[in-house]
């Protein structure tokens, strides 16, 4: 038996860095920030490792099942017998695949930031929100009880406000950070009430006691009277989950924060917009699996699975038309993060039937990848030409040739071209979609197809098209930059096929589960060809400046124009938000408290005065009144006493 | 002396001391060790509290005394304290330390300005450590009356009418109470030997339904207008607004506690089915304040009115969480009632050194302030982080026991009822960025380019507030076995 008691120190390394730069920032310059952090989160990458090595090959798994370990629990507070809120570590392989993506990507961007910030005035200040950024989220994956989740969920989405608000002398970027945090605020309202729900129904909020299949059984029965238009209460519970994923996940329509935060520093975007928090969602569905499956016959889920589809195609239509590269980047990002729900949405539970939750961790696994990847890489290139707009940019291939290169392979791994990362997964994807509905399976196929296009867009009118003058030759000047960039290119090309193996222990039920491409499949071609399909038009409308996309814009017309301007969706919130909510609701309260509540108090006050202004006249000081007043006094009191004894 | 009492005397002791005083530093340093004292008492009294429960000991109150004061009534000075009036000292005493070091450059009188202070104080520990109903109201007279005189002489913008607003509704308000507390004492037992004294109310149960039903609101009201029940709100936001950064901290972070705390001792506990009668009703009042407040919070300019507003909104769910007559409930009113008190008396701290430097509380009116004064700017953006629920800070740990204590109800209204108060989290999250962005980010105005940096004492009171808030979030199981046994207590009537 393995003891896994030092997970404990993977959350607690960047907890402790997080401490020291947060509290003693005048202490630390750069670069003493930086060092303090890439050594926390590269011990807790190292351990990471050691606990993924331990946990899936050396403790192994019992008869084909991976069994939960739990190294720590404690109870942090206790609502009744059953109901807490714990805090603890829970391990079993959605976790172990979470801390190795997580610590990954951190510690890159760690030592990615040391070249990208260099010269800033934050550096500590940056390094100490990187820090509690990747200590909560860390957390959050190996939550053991539901509340847990949502208390670093909570730290995530604030590490997240304060990395988008980072330059925050730039009115864009505060905008942003408040849009991030109340939009994904708003939809935390719903998770909680969920979690309220499912602590009052079920009884309990430990994860391992949910996620029990004679539990579920228990807890369905148990609440099967209790139904709301037609759906059981647990069905919306986990529902109202859902959405808080959705808006930490940047699903449609609570997405529109995520374009504007990437307003944020671009290791931040890498990071937290694109790899690991984004996720989280994802991860909330896939680690309450066993409920979505179950309870109300799976109406949860397939709401998940077509807001997932949804999305993607959504998001992927509007990268088509997006101009700067941060934010096709993030539209790719909700679209991909569309494509792991819609995978969770449409995977059963059992042996192969589990293979869309296979297949959508996998993805979050590669995806994490590639994405960073692209994401660090649209870093040095907007270090180097000071504008993130394609429009400043051109030819840049013979400049930043290391940028460029590790760019081609991650816009290869994301359009599904083997042997690259996100061929295998997004195989997978399609099958377990094709599996469960034509019609799944089609938008997933056309998705594919228009994300090679808009990433090659992106790639061709970068590092190809037009020679562009720069008024400085654009270079890479930091080994720390460039240093990850090769990581990440090495690890999306092998990770798909090397690592393969390590995606079929992440199963609905544990067990281990053995899946093989069939080269042979028609589903396989059809996946690459539209991927090369997408590719290939892309090199025929950007590789040169040509005139076509022009043409094909003014072709589409509206719909063009509503796809530039995302569909109005944020006018859309605008809308609400100001017109209704604030002129509607809360200045009519302001109004009310001041003049319809404290003017009742007000009128209080001042007809007392005027009472009081009123018999004051009586007392005039006049000593011949108050004779009289006396003497017609003492006459009535007379008349009254002989009216009662006589 | 007795511990309990020293409580009072101290305070009063250094008011005398107060009174030889001749200048600025010798009566800021007399305060400050007058209440260094009650600090360190403070503490001990938790400690002791904890090594008496550790012992065994199971009373509903620790540490009583009694002494007949006025025998025709059969008043006592008769004290005593649980989990939750040890923690409420203790909160007391911290803000007022902090009190003290924000004020330590009071330029006017500074000497009566202290002496009103701690008059003031004194009455709240004398409320806290009261069981007897009458002492504990002359007490709490006693803690409301030198505001007036606060706000009106070191108040700032419309000074009388707040002072004498808040006066006077406090005052209509003791009216009510004193009815009530009248109407308890006439029926408190049987035999005619009638009491005043809380336990040997509790004890003899002899209030007629049909009484309690009477009295229960008037008892309700009465407190409830200094704990900011809706529509009984509207002296804090003008009161707040005018009145003395030390006395806006004490006032929010404290007085607007013996609300609360003086439903859940006297009201609730001596007039258990009077309270159940009247819940539904008074639960709708109490999710009002929670929404409206934080709604009406958004539209205002003025700094103390944003927090006066926030205040309404949080205190609104301590009256929330008391109606919800559960175990999990309470103990999320007490935390939020010790929370809130950290967490808005930082927030007037702030405000005050802020208004100190810029001379303006209006948003509109400041940028970039991070960039001028990182620390307080900073502190602020804590303080608003606490405010709005942030886990790791004490607000959070309060609300969700108040959420899951309203939810654990079996009925659907008050699982409706707490949806909605659950809706206000994230209101608040709206009007704390909007001042973090308006007022903190951004690029500064220049003149407030010069802007001088955060003093040492200004340090001090931060950083005392902060490190409760932190140490409330953290470990809030600590602070729960505190609270529990006396919960639990006041809660056997209804069960």
């Amino acid at each position: 038996m393995t003891d896994f008691g030092y997970t404990l120190w993977i959350p607690l390394l960047p907890l402790i860095s997080f401490i020291l730069l947060g509290l003693f920032n005048r202490f630390f310059k750069e670069p003493g920030a930086g060092y303090i952090g890439m050594l926390s989160l590269g011990i807790s990458w190292l351990l990471s490792i050691y606990t993924a090595w331990q946990y899936f090959f050396v403790w192994g798994p019992a008869e084909g099942k991976y069994e939960p370990v739990i190294p720590f629990k404690m109870h942090w507070i206790t609502f009744g017998e059953n109901l807490s809120i714990d805090m603890g570590i829970l391990i079993d392989p959605i976790s172990v695949m979470m801390i190795v993506v997580v610590t990954t990507v951190s510690f890159l961007v760690h030592i990615y930031s040391r070249g990208y910030m260099h010269g800033d005035e934050g550096f500590a200040r940056f390094y100490a929100y990187l820090s509690l950024f990747s200590f909560s989220m860390l957390s959050l994956v190996l939550s053991v009880n539901l509340f847990q989740i949502y208390i670093f969920w909570e730290l995530v989405g604030v590490s997240s406000f304060l990395l988008i608000g980072y330059y925050f002398v730039k009115p864009s970027a505060i905008a942003a950070a408040k849009k991030a945090f109340i939009v994904t605020r708003f939809a935390d309202f719903f998770f909680l009430v969920g979690i309220l729900m499912i602590g009052y129904y079920a009884g309990t909020l430990d994860i391992e006691t949910l996620n029990n299949l004679s539990f579920i059984e228990k807890i369905i029965t148990e609440n099967q009277g209790i139904v709301f238009m037609g759906l059981s209460v647990l069905t919306w519970a986990l529902i109202l989950i859902f959405i808080g994923g959705a808006g930490k996940s940047a699903m449609f329509p609570l997405h529109i924060w995520l374009p504007d935060a990437m307003e944020g520093p671009t290791p931040v975007s890498a990071l937290i917009h694109a790899a690991t928090m984004v996720v989280a969602g994802v991860f909330l569905v896939a680690r309450l699996f066993p409920l979505y499956y179950h309870v109300g016959d799976g109406f949860a889920l397939r709401v998940v699975g077509v807001v997932g589809a949804f999305s993607a195609l959504f998001a992927a239509v509007i990268a088509l038309t997006q101009e700067d590269i941060k934010r096709v980047l993030a539209y790719s990002t909700m679209s991909q993060i569309g494509y792991m729900m819609m995978a969770l949405g449409v995977s059963g539970f059992e042996g192969h039937e589990g293979l869309g939750y296979m297949a959508g961790m996998f993805h979050l696994f590669t995806h994490a990848m590639f994405k960073a990847l692209l994401f660090l890489a649209a870093g040095v290139i907007i270090h180097a030409v000071h504008s993130n707009l394609m429009k400043d940019m051109g030819g840049l291939h013979k400049y930043l040739p290391v940028t460029s290169w590790t760019f081609l392979i991650a816009a290869l791994a994301i359009s599904g071209i083997p042997p690259l990362a996100g061929f295998y997964s997004k195989d997978e994807i399609l099958h377990a979609a094709f599996e469960y509905s034509t019609v799944m399976w089609f938008v997933g196929f056309f998705v594919a197809g228009l994300t090679a296009f808009y990433m090659f867009r992106l790639y061709f009118r970068i590092f190809h098209n037009k020679k562009t003058e720069y008024a400085h030759p654009p270079k890479e000047d930091s080994k720390f930059m460039t240093a990850p960039l090769i990581i990440l290119a090495v690890l999306t090309f092998f990770v798909g096929w090397v690592f393969t193996p390590f995606s079929q222990y992440v199963t609905p039920t544990r067990e281990v589960f053995h899946y093989e491409i069939h080269w042979t499949s028609p589903l396989v071609w059809g996946s690459i060809l539209i991927g090369l399909a997408g590719i290939g038009a892309a090199y025929f409308f950007y590789f040169k400046p040509t005139e076509y996309p022009q043409k094909v814009a003014s072709a589409f017309g509206a719909g063009y124009k509503w796809a530039k301007n995302k569909f109005y969706m944020d006018e859309l919130y605008m809308f609400v938000t100001k017109r209704i909510i604030f002129d509607k609701i809360s200045r009519p309260a302001a109004w009310f408290d001041r003049n319809i509540v404290d003017g009742f108090m007000d009128s209080i006050g001042n007809t007392t005065v005027w009472i009081s202004e009123k018999i004051k006249l009586i007392q005039s000081g006049r000593m011949q009144e108050y004779a009289i007043y006396f003497v017609y006094g003492v006459v009535i009191l007379i008349l009254i006493f002989y009216y009662y004894n006589y | 002396m007795d511990i309990l009492t020293l409580f009072v005397v101290v305070p009063v002791l250094t008011v005398v001391a107060l009174i030889f005083t001749r200048n600025l530093q010798q009566a800021r340093l007399t305060a400050l060790t007058g209440f260094l004292i009650q600090t360190a008492m403070a503490f001990h009294l938790v400690w002791k509290y904890l090594a008496e429960r550790k012992a065994g000991n199971n009373d509903i109150m620790l540490f009583t005394k009694d002494a007949l004061w006025f025998p025709d009534w059969n008043i006592h000075y008769s004290i005593g304290v649980d989990g939750i009036s040890v923690l409420m000292i203790m909160l007391t005493s911290l803000i007022v330390l902090a009190g003290i070091f924000v004020s330590w450059k009071v330029d006017d009188l500074p000497k009566e300005f202290f002496i009103s202070l701690i008059m003031l104080a004194s009455g709240v520990f004398g409320f806290f450590i009261s069981l007897d109903l009458f002492t504990m109201f002359v007490f709490y007279e006693i803690a409301v009356i030198p505001m007036y005189l606060l706000i009106g002489i070191w108040g700032s913008g419309p000074r009388e009418y707040a002072a004498m607003k808040l006066t006077l509704m406090l005052m209509g308000a003791s009216a009510l109470l004193l009815v009530a507390i009248l109407g308890i004492y006439f029926h408190s037992s049987a035999d005619g030997n009638y009491t005043f004294n809380i336990l040997e109310i509790a004890q003899n149960a002899h209030i007629p339904v049909e009484v309690q039903k009477i009295f229960f609101p008037l008892a309700f009201i009465g407190f409830g207008t200094i704990g900011a029940l809706f529509p009984f709100h509207t002296w804090s936001p003008d009161g707040h607004s005018s009145a003395p950064t030390a006395v806006s901290m004490l006032h929010a972070g404290v007085l607007m506690k013996l609300g609360g705390y003086g439903i859940f001792r006297v009201a609730m506990y001596l007039m258990p089915q009077g309270t159940q009668f009247w819940t539904d009703f008074f639960l709708i009042l109490a999710v009002i304040g929670v929404v409206y407040g934080a709604y009406a919070a958004i539209q205002q300019t003025d700094l103390k009115y944003i927090n006066a507003y926030s205040s309404v909104s949080h205190l609104g769910l301590v009256l929330f969480a008391l109606l919800m007559l559960n175990k999990v409930a309470w103990n999320g009113a007490m935390l939020q009632s010790l929370s809130h008190g950290f967490i808005t008396a930082l927030f007037f701290a702030l405000i005050g050194m802020i208004y100190g430097r810029t001379h303006t509380r209006d948003v509109r009116q400041m940028r970039g302030l991070l960039k001028i004064i990182p620390f307080i700017a900073t502190a602020y953006v804590i303080a608003g982080l606490a405010n709005l629920g942030l886990p790791g800070f004490s607000g959070f740990v309060a609300e969700m026991n108040i959420f899951m204590g309203g939810f654990l109800n079996n009925d659907l209204y008050r699982k409706i009822l707490t949806v909605l108060a659950v809706s206000s989290i994230v209101v608040t999250a709206v009007y704390i960025l909007r001042v973090v962005g308006m007022m903190l980010m951004g690029p500064p105005k220049e003149e407030h380019k010069n802007l001088p940096k955060v003093f040492w004492y200004e340090r001090t009171a931060i950083y005392i507030l902060i490190f409760f808030i932190t140490l409330i979030g953290i470990l809030p199981f600590w602070w729960l076995k505190i609270i529990e046994p006396g919960v639990e207590n006041f809660l056997k009537p209804f069960i």
